[in-house]
């Protein structure tokens, strides 16, 4: 049931120069009322990209978007690869941040580092988060400065992006690679050592028996 | 223990959960508590509905209602609520408690009350134990001795499908803490001088385990404070180890374990800490003497100084995108570089939020209000207790009276205005001095502008209708 992401991808990146961009900003409270993991897209940076406030009753397309919001720049409307600055998602464990960035089109965001929680709510919902040094961050912000657009090619099974000539290699644990390419339910997957889950349970009951009711 | 491998409280924790990898090298590790709201789960309940199966131990999974809820009169119950929004998910929980067979503590128990503030005050967290909510704030939790940590709603519905999350150990910081807290420095201003140190990604990847003789000193309600913030910090977890103080609280809270039972827990909770030698990757020293009442005056919570320090300049950053957060934090908050923070008028106060909300906390505010009305430039102050057990606590102790002739609103339990889920909020540039532990950009209202303060600080500056240094 899990969205699984290409094994190779390429795709038009927008730069959001911005350090330590909290949940809050990524998707505002009033929107986790929602008891659905869907429709947040037109939501993401809510408070960024329009000029009123909305709400979950809101007409998305009747607000006045904010010009000078990066997303809402003609350039950048399809970009599906998000660059950004340091500590991106830090701040509540909401994980209807990551549904608003994979609604909204995004497929990857590369930043210099991400907070922790944010990383594990990515990875099961098919969003690819790459880390690599402020200073490889530092040039592709020139880049697109520069040139206004940037396209980039991303390899998940090799651990490559490709920019400009340029190549970059990532860091990707094993079991993450693993869900974001396969796609698959990880409960499920889980749930196949359930043998080990229960011979574990049984030992730890004779050491803790006051914490099973 | 075997002293030839030293172990760090965190290892034990960890050591003591660790059920084995799966095939693809996840590490299972088994949870000993859930702790479980109305805004974070919805999602989670549905996909175990989907799949057709329930939680793997009900006993382990207590509910309640906290982020969304009003906190004026809720004598009419859910059918009260005017916010069909908000009524529905709350609505939600209840019907997914109800099909799963889990304890809902619900909008009219007693017992009700922030998920941070009930797990402790009920007994339900206790040494050793692995917790998870979520809510990035679980961090509170480690308080006890416990590994616990915020999770996403994916994570939420694996923990109740299987008992267990999958991550990787995180690697293990010690700050250590020494001396006395000056007069009218607590808990709150050690944690945000803390954040300020280090970064609000300097905890990133690791635990947090504080020690040294002022935290020793700390009160469970403010180690509670301490932990609380260690996810500002960008830990996931936050923990100290136990000792007396953490036993003597336990003893008499409902769902801690009682006669025979006590004794056994006991001599386990008192392996958890850390052993002489261990090893922590990362280690920080601070003093006590070191820190004042602290303020913060940006969008984050390293933004933070001395209430008699000076707002920053562009000469304090070195970098062009520090610069840049600067200037846009600074434009923001409507405050000019290089002022000083008792300039600036406030409109409202708020003391509550699972990092400030206790009896302590409510004390302390209750001590400096005493006899005193607040300033006519505040158009709002309102104390959200943290739990309805805290607000019956203070009504017993008549700190109620003091609130309400001081010009305080008295609330019903719940997180409110912390994150402004419910009706309280900020208005469009209202300056306010809070108790909780973020401020975001809108955290507590559309353009809202949150300082954040100690309960005595909120409490001196409800009066003075602005910042003052109360250490002298």
């Amino acid at each position: 049931m899990n969205k699984s992401i290409s094994n190779i991808f390429s795709g038009e990146a927008v730069f959001l120069d911005k350090a330590n961009v909290d949940t809050d900003q990524i998707i505002p409270k009033q929107f986790l009322k929602s008891i659905k993991r869907t429709g947040f897209g037109p939501n993401l940076f809510d408070a960024w990209r329009y000029l009123d406030k909305g709400d979950l009753n809101s007409d998305n397309s009747k607000r006045k978007l904010n010009p000078d919001f990066i997303l809402n720049h003609d350039l950048y409307k399809s970009c599906n690869i998000l660059i950004t600055r340091e500590n991106f998602g830090c701040g509540s464990s909401r994980e209807h941040a990551v549904w608003a960035l994979t609604d909204y089109g995004f497929t990857t965001i590369i930043a210099p580092s991400f907070a922790d929680i944010f990383k594990n709510n990515s990875y099961k919902n098919g969003l690819l988060l790459i880390e690599i040094d402020k200073e490889k961050i530092e040039e592709i912000f020139k880049q697109i400065t520069e040139k206004k657009t940037i396209n980039i090619e991303v390899d998940v099974h090799n651990q490559f992006i490709y920019l400009e000539e340029k190549q970059i290699q990532f860091e990707l644990d094993d079991f993450k690679k693993k869900f974001l390419l396969d796609g698959i339910d990880e409960v499920g997957f889980t749930l196949q050592h359930q043998n080990e889950i229960e011979d574990f349970e049984k030992n730890y009951k004779k050491t803790v028996p006051w914490l099973f009711k | 223990m075997n002293n030839s491998n030293p172990k760090t409280l965190y290892d034990k924790l960890w050591d003591s959960h660790f059920v084995g990898s799966r095939s693809d090298n996840g590490n299972l590790l088994y949870i000993d508590l859930h702790m479980v709201h109305e805004v974070t789960s919805p999602q989670a309940f549905e996909g175990l509905k989907i799949k057709g199966i329930g939680p793997r131990r009900v006993d382990s999974i207590v509910a309640t209602v906290d982020h969304n809820i009003p906190t004026t009169d809720r004598s009419k119950g859910l059918r009260g609520i005017k916010d069909t929004i908000s009524r529905d998910q709350i609505q939600a929980l209840q019907i997914n408690c109800h099909d799963f067979g889990i304890d809902l503590i619900d909008l009219n128990d007693l017992n009700q009350g922030i998920v941070h503030v009930v797990g402790p005050e009920q007994g339900f967290t206790q040494p050793g134990m692995t917790i998870v909510c979520g809510d990035s704030h679980t961090s509170t939790h480690g308080a006890f001795g416990c590994l616990a940590m915020g999770i996403g709603t994916s994570e939420v519905e694996h923990v109740l499908a299987t008992q267990c999350l999958v991550m990787n150990k995180q690697k293990n910081m010690r700050i250590s803490i020494n001396g006395l807290l000056k007069k009218n420095v607590f808990a709150k201003d050690l944690t945000m001088f803390l954040i300020g140190k280090i970064g609000t990604a300097g905890g990133t990847g690791h635990v947090i385990e504080y020690d040294g003789s002022t935290i020793e000193s700390l009160s469970m309600e403010g180690r509670m404070t301490v932990c609380n913030m260690a996810i500002e910090a960008g830990a996931r977890a936050g923990m100290i180890a136990p000792d007396e103080k953490t036993f003597d609280y336990l003893k008499s809270k409902p769902h801690s374990p009682k006669g025979d039972d006590y004794e056994t827990a006991l001599s386990y909770w008192k392996t958890f800490h850390s052993d002489e030698n261990s090893n922590f990757d990362t280690v920080h020293n601070f003093f006590a003497k070191e820190i004042e009442p602290q303020v913060t005056w940006g969008t984050s919570p390293e933004m933070v100084i001395g209430v008699k320090d000076r707002i920053p300049s562009e000469e304090d950053y070195t970098s062009q995108t520090e610069r840049n957060n600067f200037e846009a934090a600074l434009d923001y908050m409507g405050l000019s570089a290089g002022d000083s923070l008792e300039n600036y008028s406030l409109d409202q106060i708020f003391i509550g939020s699972c990092t400030n909300s206790r009896i302590e906390d409510l004390r302390k505010a209750a001590e400096i209000l005493d006899g005193n009305v607040i300033s006519k430039k505040i158009k709002r102050a309102m104390i959200v207790p943290g739990s309805g057990l805290v607000k019956k606590q203070a009504e017993e102790e008549g700190l109620h009276e003091t609130f309400i002739s001081s010009g305080f609103e008295w609330r019903e339990p719940g997180c409110s205005m912390c994150l402004g889920m419910n009706p309280d909020q900020l208005g469009e540039k209202e300056r306010c001095a809070s108790t909780s532990n973020r401020n975001f950009e809108g955290r507590q209202g559309h353009l809202g502008r949150t300082h954040l303060v100690s309960p005595a600080m909120a409490a001196a500056a409800a009066l003075a209708g602005n910042f003052i240094d109360i250490s002298s």
